[in-house]
Formats: C-alpha cells, sequence, structure tokens
C-alpha cells in the first residue's frame, strides 16, 4: 500500500525495552518473566511506606551499553519522577528520566543505506501489570482488577527515535534492526510476545515538502507486523480525513489486530500533566571515562557488520538466505557458519541449518561448531541425506554423544563396500528384466534399482556409490 | 540516671534491662492517657526484646552501648509487625513487614523499643495537634502542646517515660519540640543517618535524630543511629562521626556567629537568653561575632513549596490499592479519591494540593522552580557565612510552648514556629536544640547551634559547654 499521490508519511518511534539484569532496577528482587504473580516482590518494588531505591549499577552498563551501540553520547544525567494515578504503579510515581537522559543523539543505520536519528535511550522503571476481569478488559467497567507487581521495578530503557521513517516498511526495518541491536549489547532478549521490546508509533502525514502534520500515537504495538500494518492504516485513516476537509486530532489511538484499524484512547486535552521533578531518594549518575571505556570494551560486533561478514561468504544471497543470515545474527549463531565455511561445507546449506535446525533450540551449547561442520560435512559427501543430518544434529542438540556415535546409534553408517555389491548381484538376480533393460540403455532403472538398495540396507546405502557400482557392471 | 549510666548498669549485671523497661512501662501507664504520648506500646515485643538483652549479659556477651536502655520510636518509623501510622487513618491497622535501618541498628546496641509516639499527621505540623488520633500534651504543662511534628517523642523523654526517642526533622520537627520539652534534640547533618523505613514527607528535607535529656545521651544515640547505609541512596559515604570522645572539646578559639536573622521576632526572654548562650561561649575561650544571613528570611516561603511539592508525590501512594484504608467506589479513581478524602486530614490535604500546584505545568517555574533557587541561595549564604565562623547560633522557636488551639486556625502563624529551624534542612546542614534558661510561664527556652554538614562533633562539643554551665555539672 501506498499514500495518495502527494502525501507523505512521517514516523516516529518509541521502543521500550526490557532489560536482562538478574535483579530489578532498585531492589533485590529477581528479574524473571512467568513467574507465580506477586512472587518477586519487597518493600522496595512494592513502594512500601519508608522503603528506598538503590541503582542496579548492571541496568546502568546495559543502558549505557545500548547507548555506545546506537552512536549517543553518555553524559551525565538525572532521575525525575514522573507522577500520575495507577493501580499497577506501586508508588503512584514512575523513576524515569526527563531533562537529562543517560543516552543522547545517536543513530542507526539501516540496510536500505537510511539513518535514523536516536533523540535520547533513557533509564526508567516498569510498572506491574493489571488484569482486568469483565467490561472488554480495559479497567474502565471492568468487574474486577487483579494486579501483579512482579513486573514492578523491572529496568527498562526507552530508545525514542526522530521523526526520520517515512513509510511503514522502513519504520518495521527500523524496528526490527533496533531489535537486532538490543540482543547483540545482550541488553534485551527482544521478545516482543513476551513484551520484553514494545513500540509506540507517532503518525503524522503532509504534503511533500510541507511542515509536519499533527500526529497521533498509536499505542503498544508488540510485533513488527501489528507496526507495519498500524502505521499502514493510520496514515491512510489521517490523509482520508484531511482530503475530506477535516483535522487530524492529536490524540493516543490504540491498535485493534483483530479489526485492523487504530481507535481513540485519549486526547491530547486529557493528557495528564505529570510534574515531573528530581527524584529526591537517589543521587545523579555520572559514568567517568573508565566505565564508558568498560562498557564499550565489553560490547561485540554490531549485527549490521555481522550480517556483512556472512555474506561476504556468499556469491550473491538468495532472499531466502539473506533472512536466514537475519535469522542467525539474530540468534547469535553464525560461529556455526563461519566454522563449516572454514571447512570447505557449502555455506549456503550451513545458513539453511542453523536457520532452520538450530533456531528453534533454546540452547544450542551441547552442539560444538566442530560437530556440526562434520556432520555436514558427510552430507557434503553423501554419507549422510539431508534427512539424516538434520536427524543427527537434532540428536546432538539433546545431547546424544559425538557424531560417530549419533550416526551409529541411528543405524546411519553406511554398508562398505563389499556388502553393497553383495546386496547389489542379488538384487540384480532377482529383477532380471530391469537389469536388461538398463544395460539396454534405459538410464531411468538406475532409479528403480537404488530405491530397492536402500530398502533392502533400510536406508544406509549411499546413493551415489550404488550408481557407481551400477554403472561398472553395466 | 541517664541513658549512658542505665546501659552502663546492665552491661555490668548491676541493672537488669526488664527492670528497666518495667519502669518505663509504668511512667507510661501513669501518664499516658493524660498526655497521650504513645499511640502503641509494643509490651510482648519490648519484653521479649529485654529479656534477649539480659539473657546476653547472663552469658556473658555484651549487648552494646544501649543495653537495656527504653527508647520511644515515632511512629513514622517502621518497624516489623509493630502498627505504623504516621498518625493517620489512611494507614491505621497496618503492620510493615520491614524494620527501619535505624530500629536494627538500635536493637542491634541492645536498646528496647518500648512503643511508637503521637506526631502530627505524616509529620506535617507543629503541635502535634494535625495527628487523626488527638494531641499530645506537654508534659511540663497539659494546657500546652509539646512542639511538633515529633511531640510524642519530645514528651516521652520530657515525662520520664523513656530515656530516649527517636524522631524526624524536616523543618524543625525535632528541634522545636525539643525546645518546648526541655530536652536535646539534634537534626544531624542530611544523610548521615539511614532514612531507609522512614515513611517520607519531604524526602530531600527529612532526617531522623535524636532526643535525650541531656548532650552526651543525645550523642551516644546519635553515633549508634549514625554511618553508611547502602539501603538509602543519599546515605554519607562515611562512619558515624565520635561525638563522645569530643564531648569535652570546649570551644576555645572557635568563631561563633549570633546571627540576627535566627532572633528576629523572638520572645524577649529568648533573645535574652541566646545573648546569655553566647556569654556563656565567650567566656569558654570562643570569639563570638554577630552577623546577618538575610536569605534566611526567604526559608519559610521556599520550604512552603518544597516540602508540599515533594509530599504531593510521597503521600500519592496512600490510594487504597494495597494496605491501609480502602473506601469503595465505583471505579479505581473514584474509591482513590474515597479512599484519600476519608483518609487524610486537613493539614494534610492542604500540603498535598499546595505541593500539586506548585509542580503544575505553567506553575512550576514560579513556584517550585523558584523554590530550588531560594534553596541554592540559602547554601551559598551558609557557606559563605562557615568562611567566616565555625558555628552559628540563635534561638530554636520564636516562643515557648504555647497554648492548644492558639494556632490551628492560622496555618502562617503555625508555620511561623519554625522559621528559625527550617534555613539547616534546606541547606542539608547540621542542628541540634538544647534547653538554655526559662521564659514565658517559666517554660523552658531552647537555644539552637548550627554547624555545616558533617560538623556534629564540634555541636555537640559547644552544646556540653551551655549545658554545663546551665546545669552546673
Amino acid at each position: 500500500m501506498t499514500l495518495a499521490d502527494g502525501w507523505e508519511m512521517v514516523i516516529g518511534l518509541e521502543v521500550h525495552t526490557e532489560l536482562r539484569t538478574a535483579t530489578k532496577m532498585f531492589c533485590g528482587c529477581a528479574n524473571t518473566f512467568g513467574a507465580e504473580p506477586n512472587t518477586n516482590v519487597c518493600p522496595v518494588c512494592l513502594g512500601l511506606p519508608g522503603s528506598l531505591p538503590v541503582l542496579n549499577v548492571r541496568a546502568v552498563d546495559m543502558a549505557m551499553a545500548i547507548g555506545t551501540a546506537l552512536n549517543c553520547t553518555i553524559q551525565r544525567s538525572t532521575f525525575h519522577r514522573k507522577n500520575y494515578f495507577y493501580p499497577d504503579m506501586p508508588k503512584d510515581y514512575q523513576i524515569s528520566q526527563y531533562d537529562l537522559p543517560i543516552n543522547a543523539n545517536g543513530f542507526l543505520d539501516l540496510s536500505d543505506a537510511t539513518r535514523v536519528s536516536i533523540e535520547r535511550a533513557h533509564l526508567e522503571e516498569d510498572t506491574g501489570k493489571s488484569t482486568h476481569l469483565g467490561g472488554g478488559g480495559r479497567i474502565h467497567g471492568a468487574d474486577r482488577s487483579l494486579v501483579d507487581y512482579n513486573r514492578s521495578g523491572v529496568p527498562l530503557v526507552e530508545i525514542v527515535s526522530g521523526p526520520d521513517m517515512r513509510s511503514a516498511a522502513q519504520a518495521r526495518r527500523y524496528a526490527s534492526e533496533l531489535r537486532a541491536v538490543l540482543i547483540a549489547t545482550g541488553a534485551s532478549d527482544g521478545r516482543m510476545e513476551e513484551g520484553s521490546m514494545r513500540i509506540d508509533a507517532n503518525v503524522s502525514v503532509r504534503r511533500s515538502g510541507e511542515p509536519f502534520g499533527t500526529r497521533c500515537e498509536i499505542k503498544n504495538l508488540n510485533s513488527l507486523r501489528s507496526l507495519y500494518h498500524a502505521i499502514e492504516f493510520e496514515a491512510q485513516r489521517q490523509v482520508a480525513l484531511l482530503e475530506d476537509g477535516g483535522v487530524v486530532r492529536q490524540e493516543t489511538r490504540h491498535w485493534d489486530e483483530n479489526v485492523g484499524a487504530t481507535s481513540t484512547m485519549r486526547v491530547k486535552e486529557e493528557a495528564e500533566d505529570y510534574r515531573y521533578f528530581r527524584e529526591p531518594d537517589l543521587v545523579d549518575l555520572a559514568p567517568d571515562d573508565a566505565w564508558r571505556a568498560r562498557v564499550s570494551a565489553g560490547l561485540g560486533p554490531l549485527p549490521a557488520q555481522r550480517r556483512a561478514e556472512l555474506l561476504a561468504l556468499l556469491a550473491t544471497a538468495t532472499p531466502a538466505q539473506r533472512d536466514a543470515i537475519d535469522v542467525v545474527i539474530d540468534l547469535g549463531l553464525e560461529r556455526y557458519v563461519h566454522a563449516a565455511s572454514s571447512a570447505g561445507v557449502d555455506v549456503g546449506v550451513a545458513l539453511s541449518r542453523v536457520a532452520n535446525e538450530l533456531a528453534g533450540v533454546d540452547d544450542v551449547s551441547r552442539l560444538s561448531t566442530g560437530a556440526f561442520t562434520e556432520t555436514l560435512a558427510m552430507e557434503t559427501r553423501g554419507e549422510l541425506s539431508a534427512t539424516q543430518a538434520k536427524a543427527v544434529l537434532a540428536d546432538l542438540l539433546r545431547g546424544d554423544g559425538d557424531v560417530s556415535a549419533v550416526v551409529a546409534a541411528r543405524g546411519f553408517e553406511q554398508l562398505s563396500g563389499a556388502s553393497l555389491a553383495e546386496t547389489i548381484t542379488s538384487l540384480i538376480e532377482s529383477n532380471p528384466d530391469e537389469w536388461r533393460r538398463y544395460c539396454a540403455g534405459d538410464d531411468k532403472l538406475a532409479q528403480f534399482f537404488i530405491g530397492l538398495v536402500m530398502r533392502e540396507t533400510r536406508g544406509r546405502a549411499n546413493g551415489r556409490a550404488v550408481v557407481s557400482d551400477l554403472e561398472a557392471r553395466r | 540516671m541517664s541513658a549512658r549510666e542505665l546501659a552502663e548498669a546492665v552491661r555490668r549485671g548491676e541493672r537488669t534491662a526488664q527492670s528497666l523497661l518495667e519502669a518505663s512501662l509504668r511512667a507510661i501507664d501513669e501518664r499516658n492517657d493524660e498526655l497521650h504520648v504513645f499511640l502503641h506500646v509494643d509490651e510482648p515485643g519490648a519484653r521479649a526484646a529485654a529479656r534477649l538483652v539480659d539473657d546476653r549479659v547472663a552469658r556473658g556477651e555484651d549487648p552494646g552501648r544501649l543495653a537495656g536502655v527504653p527508647i520511644a520510636l515515632k511512629d513514622n518509623l517502621c518497624q516489623t509487625g509493630v502498627p505504623t501510622t504516621c498518625s493517620s487513618r489512611i494507614l491505621e491497622g497496618w503492620r510493615p513487614p520491614y524494620s527501619a535501618t535505624v530500629i536494627d541498628r538500635l536493637i542491634g546496641a541492645g536498646a528496647v523499643p518500648v512503643g511508637k509516639t503521637n506526631l502530627d499527621e505524616f509529620a506535617m505540623g507543629s503541635s502535634t495537634e494535625t495527628s487523626a488520633f488527638g494531641p499530645t500534651r506537654n508534659p511540663l504543662d497539659p494546657t500546652r502542646v509539646p512542639g511538633g511534628s515529633s511531640g510524642g517523642s519530645a514528651a516521652s523523654v520530657a515525662a520520664g517515660m523513656t530515656p530516649l526517642a527517636l524522631g524526624s526533622d524536616t523543618g524543625g520537627s525535632i528541634r522545636q519540640p525539643a525546645a518546648l520539652c526541655g530536652i536535646v534534640g539534634v537534626k544531624p547533618t542530611y544523610g548521615m543517618v539511614s532514612r531507609y523505613g522512614l515513611i517520607a514527607f519531604a524526602s530531600s528535607l527529612d532526617q531522623i535524630g535524636p532526643f535525650a535529656a541531656d548532650v552526651a545521651d543525645a550523642a551516644l544515640l546519635l553515633e549508634v543511629i549514625a554511618g553508611h547505609d547502602p539501603m538509602d541512596s543519599t546515605s554519607l559515604p562515611e562512619p558515624a562521626p565520635d561525638l563522645l570522645a569530643h564531648l569535652d572539646d570546649g570551644v576555645a578559639g572557635r568563631r561563633v556567629g549570633l546571627v540576627r536573622e535566627l532572633l528576629d521576632g523572638a520572645d524577649p526572654e529568648i533573645v535574652a537568653a541566646v545573648e546569655r548562650a553566647t556569654g556563656v561561649l565567650r567566656d569558654a575561650g570562643a570569639t563570638v561575632v554577630e552577623l546577618s544571613i538575610p536569605e534566611l528570611r526567604l526559608g519559610l516561603s521556599a520550604y512552603y513549596l518544597i516540602a508540599p511539592a515533594e509530599a504531593s508525590s510521597n503521600l500519592a501512594r496512600y490510594d487504597g490499592v494495597r494496605y491501609g484504608l480502602r473506601v469503595d467506589g465505583d471505579d479505581v479513581t473514584a474509591m482513590n479519591e474515597a479512599t484519600r478524602t476519608a483518609g487524610f486530614g486537613a493539614e494534610v490535604k492542604r500540603r498535598i494540593m499546595l505541593g500539586t500546584y506548585a509542580l503544575s505545568a505553567g506553575y512550576y517555574d514560579a513556584y517550585y522552580g523558584q523554590a530550588l533557587k531560594v534553596r541554592t541561595q540559602m547554601i551559598e549564604a551558609f557557606r559563605r557565612a562557615y568562611q567566616r565562623v565555625d558555628l552559628l547560633i540563635g534561638a530554636t522557636t520564636p516562643s515557648v510552648a504555647f497554648p492548644f488551639g492558639s494556632k490551628t486556625n492560622d496555618p502562617m502563624a503555625m508555620y511561623l514556629s519554625d522559621v528559625f529551624t527550617i534555613p539547616t534542612n534546606l541547606a542539608g546542614e547540621a542542628a541540634l536544640s538544647l534547653p538554655f534558661g526559662r521564659g514565658e510561664a517559666d517554660l523552658p527556652i531552647g537555644v539552637q547551634l548550627l554547624g555545616p554538614g558533617r560538623s556534629e562533633p564540634l555541636l555537640f562539643a559547644a552544646a556540653r559547654v551551655l549545658e554545663r554551665v546551665e546545669r552546673g555539672s
């Protein structure tokens, strides 16, 4: 979809990412997803009277890693209180950063050679999670509401882009690249479906060359697909409105995935006055040069560079291979591809095996790069079929032993030459007609004999060895 | 007997913690109905704590520097399992699941917490008259207020119910009631005592401090509770200061500034007492200069924007969702409103509204922002003064203890009773009040000594010089 002639979208994204610290931002409670409600809580993250926050240094490390990866200036920063009432926010204020964020003025380069500016990437605490029963799942009209404070106080970084994007596809590319960067820094797992990365999109439209139009903010987009479709819908809505002589009202909108449309959540006149002021319970955060250097040194190569290194292994990359590279980089599994490539294995096959066989596995640590390479080398030599190679990889990932043991346990070792020749001789004897026609030049019958050999040996024969044996006898 | 002597007697096995506690409980029993000092007396908890101290002595162990000394706690300090109300209906019935750092340190030193004392609701007031549970009476004259907000803690020591008490001082809430009750009260340097477990009124101003009958007891108590706490990010990095070791250092060669603004509008007897105290310090070898710090006059206005602004945020959490009072409503917002309407008293509501207004878009720069600038000026003014002198002297309060109801209908008159104490909180510095002479109706006068951050050793030494002359010992 594109906009009607002469119209242009202007998009800026606000991305919240939870940090993968062991403990919460201001207390020692575990930062984990999916625990029993209200089990990872203490006086601090419940905001009990008299409790005080103490900043988690690991959260600062991770925020600085994100800032470094996004080419930001890491600066002296302060914490503020953002005041508003909401039942899942135990203190009825959120500790956030306001005029002095830890990271400012960065950028992210996208694969289409465009650059998106990063205005800021600041630290703040997450709220608890409300579940509203009855009333359509919204707080208003609910029969009762339950609050789980396990998420309360989980560290977040909010990354605010400039209004630099001009299409839904570009916004999706930005979000996707940002996600890859966040994963690469180790600060985030990038799991949008678990809410550890959440996106708000600011969308406006204008006639090309004119000043920015009035924007609407679409809240809480939880997949790249939603992001793309919500922006498309919203821009079309605004253009239709303007072309009919209407005006766009500045407001916050909600994306309904099922309906495929955005709708008004609240208009700007109702916007809250958050009464920001300096958080008196915390001191300034002033990372020195040594701290910056330590964070910078701990940061590995970023996705764009790692992707380029994989691409360089391929003469030309198909779209499927480019997708596979994205998956491999996201999961940080490129070491397998590099190892296989060094051993002379086809890079396309290696990419495909990693993207398909390893991607769905939580823990790949039981599969060494050596075992992966050995398996794929056997596949290349024809000692394992593709199906067999995949089965071997699955066993290796489960920790079932080394390659030869797994191949033996599966019965995938190939028959010796003598044993194979014996089998072929007996099959020729019991199928004299077919053998005659093959000898007379009917090549198609090679497949017939291969099939028989495979059935007889339960797949343990090497197809190529069967063909060369048959050729030799013809 | 002083707390020091009592603790020594317990450590030597000459007295038991349990006997000290029973004496304390008897004193409370005799006058608590009349004076309304304690909101809650934790008899079982105190008896168990005293027994532990005695057991340790019996085993030949040292229970600590406050062995067996009963102590009263202002009811804005969280103590595990003990009702903690801030004298507010909104927290009625709440029992904290954790203890303030200072309480852990007290118990670690062998002290026996006997109960929770009355205060102005959320420490907002100067007379304990804003307590939702009724005012505390001044033990020296029950027709008058004990001061506030830590009026219950001051009265406990003044009435001999406990030798020691803890209060909190946001704008004078320790020093002013100490003055009105004729005892010693200390507002330590900001960050010297951990605020963890102190229910916040105005976080950048709040500081816990000691009440005692004499200077040395106050020094001992402060030594026990002070020192870095990793649970409070604003806690100073160093351990507790040595106060008792320097208590008799005197003031010879020290420079003392008599501050005109800390006498403005005070009763003549109070001005005379401060001048007499200044003479005592001069006689002890100090150089005295008179000086003026005009910025101090701005303190009250800045304070009544900054403290309510922080309070409006600190008190937001009392929303009926998680603990304390809940008054039902049709939806969450209605429940929040009904709860807060029923749970907070008039003074608390006044300050929440004032603070919310001061922080609001369009007003922030003119009010809160301006107040922060005044605060910076105040800090600068003190810094300049402390280039000339080592410590400052003035009155703690403009008047002695006043009768009930005399200021409740005029918030400004009530606020003015903290006019001499507020500047120290804004600057984050140290000050103490000690009884020195008597004024109207033979009621005690408090003289205030002020010093820069971390000047407590000098402040206590100077206070001891005055006390020695006043008591003749």
